[in-house]
């Protein structure tokens, strides 16, 4: 006996949590995704200065509140954001030389950006915290 | 690809977008740009991390330091304007948002370039 149409289980042409993700495009998702956090970093940047400039008082405020665990989460997301824009980046700019568009080549180059983001990450906390010198 | 433009549309050479490869020509310009002077950003803020206000003023006083600071939040402010435009223009489909937001973009990044380097320029000299 036929199902009504609205009952049936209907084919759905494939979108975003279909596909599984290529390398390429998580890597372009998470470029862009970068680059918003760092974009949002700048008033972080424009902060610092300004405590910087204002005296020991505001500077004391920047320097505890990037301190506290919350401000390390957010500033261990920006460094990592950087590291990531600025790898990917660069594989961009290979890309608009016109090399570099293999599949195999394209893979390889975005697993090797994203290990190399989060091992630039670890480096610039351990240094940060004084554990590499 | 020429075949139905109009001479004048061809020297002009602005396509379908109208802007050319203006848009394009900066981000790149900003990227390379960006690529010494984000390494370098990270060195400056590893050599001021956990320090007191004294020593961030101190090293920002150095004028190789100041002027490479000047130069990482103007490349800085500059790709961000760019990259956010791209993303407004992916996503926002509503044509008064999108102008809003675009100019939103444009003028909060002037807002915080001017601060920034008054900021720098007080600390500096």
């Amino acid at each position: 006996m036929a199902h009504k149409s609205a009952e049936r289980v209907r084919p759905l042409s494939p979108h975003l949590q279909i596909y599984r993700w290529p390398v390429t495009m998580a890597t372009s998702i998470a470029h862009r995704a970068a680059g918003i956090a760092l974009s949002a970093g700048t008033i972080l940047l424009a902060w610092w200065l300004i405590a910087a400039a204002t005296g020991a008082d505001a500077y004391h405020v920047f320097a505890a509140s990037a301190a506290n665990p919350v401000g390390q989460i957010v500033l261990f997301g920006l460094v990592w954001s950087l590291a990531f824009h600025l790898f990917n980046g660069i594989r961009h700019l290979v890309w608009d030389i016109g090399r570099g568009f293999e599949v195999r080549t394209a893979n390889r180059s975005g697993v090797t950006v994203a290990v190399l983001s989060i091992l630039a990450t670890i480096a610039v906390f351990l240094l940060s915290h004084g554990v590499l010198h | 690809m020429t075949g139905t433009q109009t001479p004048l549309a061809r020297v002009e050479g602005l396509g379908a977008a109208h802007a050319g490869t203006g848009h394009f020509w900066r981000q790149r310009v900003s990227a390379v740009a960006l690529v010494p002077l984000s390494i370098w950003f990270v060195y400056a803020a590893l050599a001021v991390v956990g320090a007191d206000r004294e020593a961030a003023v101190a090293f920002l006083h150095q004028p190789v330091n100041a002027i490479a600071m000047a130069l990482f939040v103007i490349a800085v402010l500059h790709h961000s304007v760019l990259g956010l435009q791209v993303v407004v223009e992916d996503y926002v489909h509503t044509e008064g948002w999108k102008i809003a937001i675009l100019l939103f973009n444009q003028l909060f990044a002037w807002i915080l370039g001017a601060v920034s380097l008054f900021a720098l320029v007080k600390i500096a000299l």
